[in-house]
């Protein structure tokens, strides 16, 4: 282990794994801190309106498991803040001025957010119930609008805009046009709806795996329904929104597209490969829809699809890898659709969630399903654009720090994150382990402590 | 790639190095005093006889240690946004403390959250020392970040800078000394207020002691300081003689009068002028600095981002702060109410 650590200290493919990881950490509890006091404020809501103290207890453990994720991604999120400029100083030199204000958006709706969390769990039981519950509107709408901002600097690296290059100086900067850039309506929409479906199947797994150990009561099944629905219920939009996406790919990205596709030779009638390994410009043991990549780009059959070939070797991104994650994503987010019909069906002929032990499992792993479809993604979008760190203007290459010793801090991550995993999932576990109440009462809800 | 190397900063690029400046002191002023509490944390003593103290420091840290945590992204973005070479040159050359910081930052603020959700005594040990430990280490190198600036240890450029002897020497060891003693000196202050506001007379005699013992170590600390920077930053030295001379002033004279008055028990009124000690020392080496950004070789007016780009973030901070202030003001004020009239 340590010397392939070693070997991979050599800038920048460390600098590169070192915002991967911590990244693609940071990323599963930034979507529980968008999703999550969205179900907090409903399940608090309808236990101000029917006094049932289900209602009321989850409201309270979902809080206190909020305040504790919070804290996580508050900090795990401070880390990327850093590593832009101690790795990608080269990008932050050059662009830092085209590219910085969605971050200071995003930067005071982080603030709104941190400070109506305070006032949240911390007013739990000093604020009139109502005056309550609306302090934590802000945290919705901030939370929601980090991840708008931060996808939309995001966007920027596939789809630059907002500058021009004029003998190596920067003129005709328009930071408003770079942040509403081609990639920014797609990709944004694309994540923070994926940041709804994480938290929903991962909030139901929880219960599902209580209820498949017999915890059936209603507290369990509502701890299960309404997260889940809330995933389902994006699941559909999801798919729209992700062809959208890919739409935008195709004609701003089509490296990335063919990559994603495994598609080598460019031509009409492209046809869609679903599996396969790419190696050797070719992809092997894929089932291929005849015509089928022309239709989803085009709707036409004879629509042209840019291929591998039109990318000058050099510049072409890694392809098994992208083709991989993007059929891993999509496949997912199929799977979690098929989930939602299931469920819809159920509900439709019975009024009630499908007792079966099938049903259970399935939404059980749908959780961590959803982290996989999503890191997946990140996956297809980030290693799609290679070499690039900024799409046809700036390579990863020339943006990293070229500070020697840099490859350490991937070392000094890695041990720090080992540890913070390990005590995430332990806590976690801890309050999720917390014994329930079978029916419970006034005290059990009151007796609770949110922080 | 610069959009232009005026000599003459844009009066856009002054305001945004003031409100960039602003949010360094509320950092130091709100965050430095949580690293401070878990200083007083790590001192405590055992299980037993420090229980009363770390629950005194976690009721005060508690509900407000995220938001002012956020001052710290509030100035990074700003700096990135507004100063883009500022950034680069100090990140890059800076890259080990910079990333002992951030570290730092998870392990203080995780290891707290999940010290409260824990209930045996082994595992309130293990956060509790772990939110203990970062939260001495993360000021040390932040302090160390500055001395590094300050003593024109960063020139301009990609990792210019010597990446070790940057942020280890004279004066950058003192600044991160400094640093904690501040942190340590301005939690005491809060807490005994804390604590007197909490009817714990007993806990607020304890914090007054630990107040009046930092106070004297970051006076003398100062003092060491002078003569540090006059043989290791001499440019720097010179210019805090020059125009700085009456915010060094303003900080001696605060400081101690926050030490008479802690003497004297008007622990309100201390608050704001150990508050002001350290302002006014932040201030000091901003203003013996200004127009340079980095010492030697980076003006204001070099660093600044095209005018665009100002004019949009000066526009993004006046909205911002006019959502900001009062919500802040909201969460700040809501629990420094007695807990007597805030519980059921």
């Amino acid at each position: 282990m340590l010397p392939l650590l070693l070997a991979a200290t050599a800038s920048p493919v460390a600098a590169r794994s070192q915002m991967g990881f911590s990244l693609g950490w940071h990323i599963v509890v930034a979507c529980l801190g968008v999703g999550m006091p969205a179900l907090v404020l409903f399940v608090e809501w309808r236990g101000l309106r029917t006094g049932e103290p289900s209602y009321r207890l989850l409201a309270r453990r979902w809080a206190r498991a909020l305040g504790v994720l919070f804290a996580v991604g508050a900090v795990s999120g401070t880390i990327l803040s850093f590593e832009m400029g101690v790795l990608w100083s080269g990008l932050m030199d050059h662009y830092g001025a085209v590219i910085g204000l969605p971050f200071a958006i995003e930067g005071f709706a982080f603030f709104i957010e941190a400070i109506f969390l305070g006032i949240y769990l911390y007013g739990w039981d000093r604020l009139s119930p109502r005056t309550h519950l609306l302090s934590g509107l802000p945290i919705v709408a901030a939370g929601v609008a980090s991840a708008f901002f931060v996808v939309a600097a995001n966007a920027w690296m596939n789809s630059p805009q907002g500058f021009t290059v004029v003998g190596g100086r920067l003129v005709g900067v328009d930071p408003w046009a770079a942040m509403f850039n081609a990639a920014t309506w797609p990709e944004t929409t694309h994540m923070i709806l994926a940041a709804f479906m994480v938290t929903g199947f991962l909030m139901a797994s929880v219960y599902a795996v209580a209820m498949l150990r017999g915890r059936r009561d209603r507290y369990h099944r509502l701890g299960l329904l309404i997260p889940l629905v809330l995933g389902v219920a994006a699941a559909p939009v999801q798919i729209v929104v992700g062809d959208w996406a890919a739409r935008y790919v195709s004609t701003e990205q089509p490296a990335k597209l063919a990559a994603m596709e495994g598609l080598f030779r460019s031509g009409t009638h492209a046809p869609l490969a679903v599996g396969g390994y790419y190696s050797g410009d070719e992809l092997h043991g894929a089932v291929h829809i005849p015509n089928g990549l022309s239709l989803l780009v085009h709707l036409d059959p004879d629509g042209y699809v840019a291929g591998l070939d039109q990318v000058p070797a050099d510049l072409r991104p890694p392809v098994p890898i992208v083709h991989l994650a993007f059929d891993t994503m999509v496949g997912i987010g199929f799977a979690l659709l098929a989930l939602g019909v299931w469920l819809g069906y159920c509900w439709w002929r019975r009024r009630e969630l499908p007792e079966s032990r099938w049903f259970l499992r399935a939404v059980a792993v749908s959780g961590v399903a959803a982290v996989a479809a999503m890191e997946a993604g990140w996956v297809t979008t980030e290693v799609g654009r290679q070499p690039w760190i900024v799409y046809r203007v700036l390579r990863v290459d020339d943006a990293v720090n070229p500070a020697p010793g840099l490859g350490w801090g991937l070392v000094a991550v890695l041990a720090v994150y080992t540890a913070l995993t390990v005590a995430t999932v332990f806590v976690l576990r801890l309050l999720a382990s917390t014994p329930v109440p079978a029916a419970p009462q006034e005290r059990d809800v009151t007796d609770y402590q949110v922080v | 790639m610069l959009a232009a190397e005026p000599s003459v900063a844009d009066p856009l690029a002054t305001v945004l190095l003031v409100l960039t400046w602003a949010g360094v002191s509320a950092y130091v002023l709100l965050a430095g005093a949580d690293f401070g509490g878990g200083l007083w944390d790590l001192l405590a003593g055992g299980s037993r006889r420090g229980a009363r103290q770390r629950a005194l420091i976690e009721h005060s840290v508690g509900p407000v240690w995220e938001a002012n945590h956020v001052w710290l992204i509030f100035v990074l973005v700003l700096v990135w946004t507004a100063f883009p070479p500022l950034f680069a040159a100090v990140s890059s050359t800076l890259y080990i403390p910079l990333t002992l910081v951030a570290l730092g930052v998870i392990a203080r603020g995780s290891a707290f959250a999940f010290r409260k959700a824990v209930t045996e005594l082994w595992q309130r040990r293990l956060f509790g020392a772990a939110f203990a430990f970062s939260s001495v280490i993360t000021p040390f190198f932040l302090g160390a970040v500055g001395g590094a600036i300050a003593s024109g240890r960063v020139p301009p450029g990609i990792a210019a800078g010597d990446v070790v002897t940057s942020w280890w020497n004279p004066t950058s060891v003192l600044a991160g000394a400094f640093t904690v003693g501040a942190c340590a000196y301005l939690a005491a202050v809060y807490l005994t207020a804390d604590a007197q506001r909490e009817g714990q007379g007993e806990l607020a005699e304890a914090f007054r002691r630990r107040g009046l013992v930092s106070g004297s170590v970051v006076g003398a600390l100062a003092i060491a300081g002078i003569l540090v920077l006059r043989a290791d930053a001499p440019l720097l030295f010179g210019r805090l003689l020059g125009a700085a001379l009456p915010l060094v002033l303003t900080s001696v004279a605060a400081g101690l009068a926050s030490l008479v008055l802690l003497a004297y028990r008007r622990f309100t009124l201390v608050r704001i002028t150990a508050a002001l000690a350290v302002a006014a020392v932040l201030w000091g080496w901003g203003l013996a600095q200004y127009p340079d950004v980095l010492l030697p070789g980076l003006t204001l007016a070099q660093a600044a981002a095209p005018r665009a780009t100002l004019l949009a973030t000066v526009i993004t901070v006046a909205v911002g702060l006019a959502v900001l202030v009062p919500s802040l003001a909201w969460l700040l004020l809501l629990f420094q109410r007695p807990r007597s009239t805030l519980s059921r």
